[in-house]
């Protein structure tokens, strides 16, 4: 039961897959900017760069060792020696899928998606988002985290102003300075926390994650408030609700690569933040916060998709669907319990797919119709069958209809969270019913009826873009069938993470399907056998 | 043979699938008989699975088949896992069995159809999701099928999506059964919290080794109902129903009426050992809102006009019966029914679809009528649905109403009471649908109402005119005579004589005129007196409309419509029909109340039971309530007679506007929707906009403001820094010296 959370060398090889993952599209964005201003080379150094990146990442899900939650494919160089600063980073359960996510995702949007003018610097930033994205989310050491984390935001400001559509430098203003907002905290916070954690250890300063965390050397109150200055800055890139406000305007006047970017990783960093740096390092105050976090998720549940009813604005509709479904995935992250998180980490997955889906679904729509209004659009469902039948998958998919991803993610949330606060779950749960609300309306509106003048012209895929939607479909259809191959990968991280919970708070402990229901006490042995497996 | 049971729902998924990858270049008809041979394979695959069952004992009648590890996670963990037992097995005969035959008359029915392919993938696939449905071993794949067949649901309602009425019935139907989906949900939930599994076994299991808390067993109870009433349309959910008989007729009869809203039914009969450990008012309640519904839709369906609303009244007031039975913790009558309401049911919808096709999409019942000389088919066949629906022995719905209605008795007079007027009420309105349907006078190039009442304007706009020029003609004169009079008063000599002349005869022009034109003015208002006093157009029960006066005004409506004539239905519609009929004569032979040994269904199902329910009378008693409900259905069926087929009486009293509008609950509903849930909608969306982003705004441009003011206090000199110094410190001693003050 000791946490030996660093791998040994069966995972680690010797070719530095990390580095790659940073590098390789390091390197084709700085290709990109020597590349005469001809579209195909940049598109095709893009294409090839985030190509290869992805790649890795899926050699890295078929090199990932299963049924183990140590960190693998761990990497770590001195950096700031003087400050305790090093390059460190490694992959377990909880971000092995977001690394896949991140390689997946981006190629398709660069292959999906043409920008309207200046593919140069547009390629160049985009593969300069996908290095800090990667970065992100292996990060070990606090300090390289807060670099990633940040250095994201810059890419995505020019894309946003640069690409974007009519209101674009507000939106792309208000994004940056909002996430700044709340970064400052964090800085503040990692500061403090790692100044603290030396001074009560004694040792040298460290910004090894793994050292801090495991070692909870820092007073609980104090704790608390470190943990509140990491909370608002994850809360801000959720977006968690009231937080939320710049999302909607950020993706809307985004471009479509951008949308979906900032949808399928980016809102990820955020609950991605929660689990790693939030409940691992300060596992009391998560416990002590989980109530006000989960009431935020809760209500973003339901605000999100109330707002979103009413949109008029077919890709401001699916922004503020995020918002509802990255409250499920807080919802789930603070239940402290396997089945939440497991739920939890699903679904940052699951979302990226069907949310990265639909906002290319609605970029090939405004590409042909140049509008996003969904009053301007009607009968698409004749004119463009097959477009009609990819939304109307990816839609069930994003309502949640079992057999299809989001299902698996949003009951297992709702379960885990049933089990540790129940008038929660119940309140989130009737979500679903306003989610089938907004998106079959929406979808009434602009796909059903006869279509007219340019609504009745409006040509069907193409089979580029086809290609583009397929991967995500099958992932959608694959997830929401047989999950397990996911859910076994995930579930030892979460386990030991839980379990990282339970030691260093001895309060807690993880809400457990018995406990809700007092008299059926036999129910809890026979779990612990399933379980155990 | 039993570890065949995972191609039950192979076959419709695999020809889902291949009519996903090839439907279109199939075409039709062979994406039709595709699919139809699938669904038969599957039926074929159900009736060797049921062998397999009937030869083992009875108490070893359970097999459970994994296919794969769906959902493990933590302490959860659930299977792609198929539970065979006695009743698993019977709702998959019925389903494949009638969907079988609703598939074959769809290939008739849809001919023609542009997406004709498109149909019978969603068929298929709505066959896969509801055998998965009913053949799941745990609640969530239950689940998996009952969003399952929703999705399909939605896909078939708003098939002809052009039409905006229909993908808003579709989205109704949808999002009405997720407020259901929820109660369902949830009590997976609370299912997990008490027993760490939702698989049935292992639940069932666990109630049986260690009980159950009667509270967690009521809340399971109640949302597993609020989950049936959504998918089984029971008030209050039921309202997306009648409004899904937008999509094509054989839809309404295999989903809407058949098989998937009978889910909720099963739902709660495989929960039955949870509902045993709830508190008996959950029972209470159940049989309440399940008579309740029975009544309240009967009622509306007396008022409708549209063959197949009817239908869809009467199919929630027979799913109504079924919670009766379930309420009344009669378990098997109630599957009974559902069986036996699945042949009649499906009987009658086939019929009215058969009828629909024959009169050129025309569903008003208005304009049928004595359609048996052209359908006879389709006549016999649906008179046999009739009296199996209406309860006359010894038709299959005889024997299951019966049986319901005496677990009712046996639970409390007040349910059976309303019962039995609810059977009176559904003998009524189906006789109305037959006679109005099939007997009578053939009415179709009868003139409508609005032709002859549009007849009538004209003609009012004709005299209306007449008495115009009357006017005009008349002032004519009038001024004539004024002229002739001022010529008169000019006139000397002989011309005088010629002016006298000519007045006189201006004279007696006008006195002609005037008269003209007030009578023609009094004709008019007269015709409009009496066209405004016309009364109601009838339905020409008995005789035509009396149209001899506005016979030049009608239009080429009714001699177009002459020229139509009604016909029956090809050969893929009628054997269906014919198969269904045999059924719903003889279905009720499965579980017959005479002995125990005849009552085939209860023994079959008995090992499925918690607690075998035993109605606590005599043979004696049970048979003065079948002389009860046989007299109900008697009496229904006469004063349907009465009114519909022999003209006396006034349809206009019983047919009640209120009744008609569904007791203005749908449009209450509708309005509360559009009205005040729409603005809170909306509001929230406003409070986003300028509440919530508004303060973010403000506090920005609060930012921009103080950081501006906040400049000019850097100016530079030393004087306003040392007071701000100043300031500081003596703040922060008093800070320190309250500290220790409160330390």
């Amino acid at each position: 039961m000791t946490v030996l959370l660093l791998a040994n060398e069966t995972a680690s090889t010797s070719f530095p897959v990390l580095a790659a993952l940073v590098l390789v599209p390091l390197a084709g964005a700085i290709a990109v900017s020597f590349t005469s201003p001809r579209r195909n080379t940049a598109k095709t150094i893009a294409v090839l760069a985030s190509g290869i990146t992805g790649a890795i990442s899926v050699w890295m899900l078929y090199a990932f060792r299963t049924g183990t939650a140590e960190f693998q494919f761990v990497t770590q160089q001195s950096w700031i020696a003087s400050f305790g600063i090093s390059w460190f980073g490694g992959v377990d359960g909880i971000s092995l899928f977001m690394i896949v996510l991140t390689g997946l995702l981006f190629p398709l949007a660069i292959v999906g998606i043409e920008p309207e003018h200046e593919p140069k610097p547009y390629y160049a930033w985009l593969l300069v988002l996908e290095a800090g994205c990667m970065g992100v989310f292996f990060a070990l050491d606090l300090f390289m985290f807060f670099i990633f984390f940040e250095i994201v935001l810059v890419p995505m400001y020019f894309l946003i102003a640069g690409w974007g559509h009519a209101n674009r430098a507000y939106a792309a203003t208000k994004f940056f300075l909002y996430t700044m907002f709340g970064s400052a905290f964090m800085l503040v916070g990692i500061v403090s926390l790692v100044t603290l954690h030396a001074r009560a250890t004694g040792g040298d300063i460290t910004f090894n994650l793994i050292e801090i965390a495991e070692s909870q050397s820092i007073a609980l109150i104090t704790s608390r408030w470190i943990f509140l200055s990491f909370a608002i800055a994850f809360a801000v890139k959720v977006p968690l609700f009231p937080l939320h406000t710049w999302l909607p305007d950020a993706h809307t006047e985004a471009p479509t690569a951008g949308s979906v970017i900032l949808a399928g990783v980016m809102l990820k960093l955020g609950t991605y933040g929660f689990l790693r740096f939030g409940l691992y390092l300060f596992p009391e105050a998560s416990v002590f916060f989980a109530p006000l976090l989960i009431t935020l998720g809760t209500i973003g549940i339901i605000y999100g998709a109330v707002v979103a009813t009413m949109q008029k604005d077919l890709k401001r509709l699916v922004a503020y669907s995020s918002v509802a479904h990255l409250g499920f995935i807080i919802l789930g992250t603070f239940a402290l319990n396997r089945e939440g998180i497991d739920g939890a980490v699903l679904q940052m997955v699951n979302h990226g797919l069907s949310t990265g889906a639909l906002f290319l679904l609605v970029g090939m729509i405004y590409e042909r119709r140049h509008t996003r209004e969904i009053s301007q659009l009607k009968g698409l469902q004749k004119s463009a069958p097959i477009l009609a039948g990819f939304f109307t998958l990816v839609m069930l998919s994003s309502i949640g209809l079992p057999g299809l991803n989001g299902f698996v993610g949003e009951f297992l949330i709702l379960l885990g969270s049933f089990t540790a606060h129940r008038w929660w779950a119940v309140v989130a749960a009737s979500g679903v019913i306003i989610a089938a609300l907004y998106l079959l309306w929406a979808y009434q509106r602009v796909f059903h009826g006869t279509p007219e003048g340019d609504n009745a012209t409006m040509r069907d895929l193409t089979f580029r873009e086809g290609c583009v939607l397929a991967p995500l479909v099958v992932g959608i259809v694959f997830l929401g069938i047989y999950p397990k191959p996911v859910l076994d990968r995930i579930e030892p991280s979460v386990v030991s993470l839980v379990e990282h919970i339970e030691r260093h708070d001895p309060d807690f402990h993880e809400p457990s399907p018995a406990l809700v229901v007092g008299d059926a006490g036999e129910g809890a042995a026979r779990t612990e056998k399933e379980g155990g497996h | 043979m039993l570890d065949l049971v995972w191609l039950i729902p192979a076959f419709p998924l695999l020809g889902f699938l291949l009519l996903v990858v090839g439907g279109r270049k199939l075409g039709e008809p062979r994406a039709g008989w595709l699919a139809t041979l699938l669904m038969a394979g599957s039926f074929v695959a159900s009736v060797i699975v049921f062998l397999g069952l009937v030869a083992n004992h009875a108490e070893e009648r359970q097999f459970s088949q994994v296919l794969f590890t769906w959902v493990p996670a933590g302490r959860f963990s659930v299977d792609v896992g198929f539970l065979v037992d006695p009743l698993s097995i019977t709702m998959c005969l019925f389903v494949t069995g009638v969907g079988t035959l609703i598939h074959l008359y769809s290939i008739g029915y849809m001919h023609g159809d542009e997406k004709f392919s498109k149909f019978f993938l969603y068929l298929n696939l709505f066959a896969f999701s509801m055998l998965m449905l009913v053949l799941g071993d745990n609640m969530l794949l239950t689940f998996l099928g009952w969003e399952g067949v929703g999705a399909c649901s939605y896909f078939l309602i708003s098939f002809w999506h052009t039409s905006d009425s229909n993908a808003t019935a579709g989205k109704k139907a949808f999002v009405t059964n997720r407020i259901g989906d929820w109660g369902f949900m949830v009590a997976m939930f609370l299912s997990f919290g008490a027993f760490g599994t939702i698989k049935y076994t292992d639940l069932f299991e666990g109630i049986h080794s260690n009980g159950i808390a009667t509270s967690t067993a009521t809340a399971i109870a109640l949302l597993l109902f609020v989950g049936a009433c959504g998918k089984s349309a029971q008030f209050p959910l039921y309202l997306w129903l009648p409004d899904a008989m937008a999509g094509p007729t054989p839809v309404s009869a295999l989903i809407h009426a058949a098989t998937m809203v009978t889910s909720g039914v099963y739902l709660m009969t495989r929960a039955n050992p949870i509902l045993a450990e709830a508190s008996p008012w959950v029972f209470t309640l159940i049989a309440w809102v399940g008579v309740g519904t029975a009544l309240f839709a009967a009622t509306i369906a007396v008022a409708q006009n549209d063959i197949k609303k009817v239908l869809a009244y009467s199919t929630v007031s027979q799913l109504g019966f079924m919670f009766l039975a379930i309420g009344s913790g009669a378990y098997v009558a109630a599957i009974f029914h559902m069986i036996t309401h699945a042949f009649f049911k499906a009987l009658l919808f086939l019929g009215s679809g058969s009828v629909i096709h024959g009169m050129h999409d025309d569903q008003d019942m208005r304009h049928y009528g004595n359609l048996r000389k052209f359908m006879p088919i389709t006549a016999i066949t649906f008179i046999i649905g009739w009296l199996a629906i209406a309860g006359v022995p010894p038709f299959s719905g005889f024997f299951s109403k019966d049986e319901i209605l005496a677990a009712a008795m046996d639970k409390s007079p007040a349910l059976w009471a309303v019962g039995l007027v609810t059977a009176l009420l559904t003998a009524f309105y189906m006789s109305r649908q037959v006679f109005m349907t099939f007997f009578g006078r053939y009415r179709y190039a009868d003139p409508r109402p609005d032709e002859i009442a549009a007849a009538w304007q004209t003609k009012v706009a004709a005299a209306r005119s007449v008495a115009e020029d009357a006017k005009t003609a008349d002032a004519n004169a009038s001024s004539a005579l004024a002229l002739a009079r001022a010529r008169l008063d000019d006139a000397v000599g002989d011309d005088r004589a010629a002016a006298e002349q000519a007045v006189a005869e201006a004279e007696r022009l006008s006195a002609a005129t005037a008269v003209d034109a007030s009578d023609a003015q009094k004709s008019a208002t007269a015709l409009a007196m009496k066209v405004a006093q016309l009364p109601t157009v009838t339905l020409g029960l008995t005789a035509a409309p009396d149209v001899h006066e506005i016979s030049e005004d009608l239009g080429h409506g009714p001699a177009h419509r002459r020229e139509f004539h009604p016909h029956e239905s090809g050969w893929q519609m009628w054997v269906p029909l014919v198969v269904l009929a045999g059924a719903a004569i003889v279905g009720g032979a499965i579980n017959l109340p005479f002995s125990h040994d005849v009552k085939f269904l209860e023994k079959w199902l008995e090992p499925v039971l918690a607690h075998p329910h035993e109605v606590s009378f005599s043979g004696g008693k049970l048979f003065v309530l079948a002389v009860f409900a046989v007299l109900a259905g008697l009496v229904g069926v006469a004063i349907a007679a009465a009114v519909y087929l022999r003209g006396k009486g006034d349809p206009t009293k019983i047919e009640l506007p209120i009744l008609a509008e569904g007791w203005k609950y749908d449009s209450s509903v509708t309005a509360f929707m559009g009205g005040p849930g729409r603005q809170l909608f909306e509001g929230a969306a406003i409070a986003d906009r300028v509440g919530i982003d508004g303060a973010v705004n403000g506090v920005a441009a609060g930012v921009r403001e103080t950081s501006g003011t906040l400049r000019r206090l850097q100016n530079g000199l030393v004087r306003t820094y040392a007071v701000g110094i100043a300031i500081g410190a003596v703040l922060l001693m008093a800070y320190f010296l309250l500290m220790a003050k409160a330390g």
